[in-house]
């Protein structure tokens, strides 16, 4: 399983690479293991206002439909479009697609998500 | 409740089958470096194999067999010959299905019904109620492992194996007693895929060894198949699931499985109120539909016209041969004409579909 050292995580499989106050975030590895074929990506809007735990979009693969968590409180400054024709590039590369970069409104809220080594063991914890 | 385990759980061990507790069986709902895309089109353009050993089967035996048989499903059960299979719903006198199942015929004092997994049970229990004097009747389900070899290289593959001409096994007939690698097994042109195939019936002792002989027989033109991709493929065929498209409160009419229904072969359950159905008309009924709108439809969504509800998805999904999402949904009758526009409600919204006529999968037949 595939985890990068520079992201942070949430234990609903989301990560988030930070650079100032904007956020890349895409699901994780195992997420988009654990959920198989992905077949469909409903994106946030732009502009959105979206708060940290709640849904930002939907990931739907052949049997699975699992909800996105935004990591933090933001609003939505980009959403990558090409998801919505190829949505399978999660499953091919979850890291170098993000799905939407959010201008990141609490920056305290970082200290709720994990580390790359918190978040493996985590995994772990679910096989 | 402990899962249970078929004779070829070691099998899907071995192939890395990511399990799950299918209606209390463990069994692989994909394969890993495979998943359910590459699993279904595996099937549709050269062949999978399937371990269909939850399946039930349930033997009717003595003088009055084929009365008996008769009594329990609609289709009609004196049209059947030695050695043919035959596809029909059992109702409740109501109507609605208990079960939808094979039916293999060995002599009209001779039956096999092989039913669903989950079924096995509330099937049995039915069977014995209605049982007639001159008949037993019994649950021999774990006497048996079953495979399912599906695709159009399915008969290249198992020919291999054994010096019986399988051509003579035509589409929905069976032999009992075909010789596989030296193990006897019954087998029949039959399948959930609407692809060509045959299922396979042996001893449990024998199911890791045929399966084995398979894939070695099969190589490169064969994959292990998990429930996934057995899923996906039975809705693209439009082969009905019960508890989806079938069930307790939907009678088979109103599923689009009226051709398996023949009012006139005998005095079955449920007859009564399928010939008032048919009389009164139905007030709802099975239908295909497509997207127009974005989003995936899925089982027991809501679907609504002008915000008011008319039905509910049976299955949907996103359909690999396709490559977009379609559906099945059971509405009522006025919204069911072809390129009707209906409402699926996806998370709280509505999401534009169109109800459509034959644009589900048929397989490319050779006729045998």
């Amino acid at each position: 399983m595939n985890v990068p050292k520079k992201l942070l995580y949430t234990k609903e499989h989301e990560w988030i690479k930070v650079n100032g106050d904007r956020g890349h975030v895409g699901i994780t590895d195992y997420a988009q293991h654990h959920l198989g074929d992905i077949v469909f990506v409903e994106l946030p809007e732009l502009d959105e206002e979206v708060a940290q735990g709640e849904s930002m979009g939907v990931i739907e693969s052949v049997k699975a439909v699992a909800t996105l968590f935004s990591p933090v409180s933001g609003r939505i400054l980009e959403v990558n479009e090409e998801l919505e024709e190829a949505p399978e590039l999660l499953n091919e590369d979850p890291y170098g697609n993000w799905i939407a970069i959010v201008e990141i409104t609490e920056q305290s809220e970082l200290d709720d998500l994990i580390s790359a080594d918190e978040y493996k063991s985590y995994c772990e914890t679910l096989e | 409740m402990s899962l249970k385990r078929t004779p070829l759980y070691p099998m899907h061990l071995k192939h890395n089958g990511k399990i799950i507790d299918f209606g209390g069986w463990e069994l692989p709902v994909q394969y890993e470096g495979m998943g359910i895309i590459k699993e279904h089109n595996m099937v549709r353009e050269k062949a999978g194999l399937f371990d269909v050993s939850h399946m039930g089967e349930i033997t009717i035996i003595g003088e009055q067999a084929e009365q008996m048989v008769q009594k329990l499903v609609t289709n009609d059960v004196k049209s059947m010959q030695d050695f043919q299979v035959m596809y029909s719903p059992m109702c409740y006198p109501s109507g609605g299905v208990v079960d939808d199942l094979l039916v293999y015929r060995y002599d009209s004092k001779n039956y096999l019904l092989v039913v669903n997994a989950a079924n096995t049970d509330k099937d049995y229990e039915w069977i014995q109620q209605n049982l007639i004097p001159g008949v037993e009747a019994s649950n021999r389900s774990s006497e048996y492992a079953q495979l399912a070899l599906q695709g159009p290289a399915a008969q290249d593959i198992l020919q291999k194996l054994t010096t019986l001409d399988l051509n003579t096994i035509r589409f929905f007939w069976f032999n009992p007693q075909v010789n596989i690698s030296g193990v006897d097994c019954l087998v029949s042109r039959t399948g959930y895929t609407g692809e060509d195939g045959f299922e396979i019936y042996v001893e449990p002792q024998q199911a890791e060894f045929i399966w084995e002989e398979i894939i070695r027989a099969g190589q490169e033109l064969v994959s292990p198949i998990g429930l996934g991709a057995r899923d996906s493929l039975r809705f693209e065929a439009k082969l009905p699931l019960y508890g989806q498209e079938i069930d307790q409160d939907i009678t088979p009419l109103e599923a689009g499985l009226g051709f398996f229904v023949k009012l006139e072969a005998g005095d079955f359950i449920g007859r009564t109120a399928l010939i008032q159905q048919k009389q009164e008309g139905l007030k709802r009924k099975l239908v295909e539909f497509s997207m127009l709108g974005k989003g995936i439809p899925r089982s027991h969504y809501e679907v609504e016209v002008d915000g008011m509800p008319v039905g509910h998805v049976s299955s949907g999904m996103y359909s690999p041969t396709f490559k977009k999402p379609i559906g099945l949904a059971l509405l009522n009758i006025e919204h069911c004409e072809p390129g009707s526009e209906i409402d699926i409600i996806i998370r709280n919204q509505p999401v534009k579909a169109r109800v459509e006529k034959g644009i589900f999968y048929r397989k490319k037949t050779k006729s045998k």
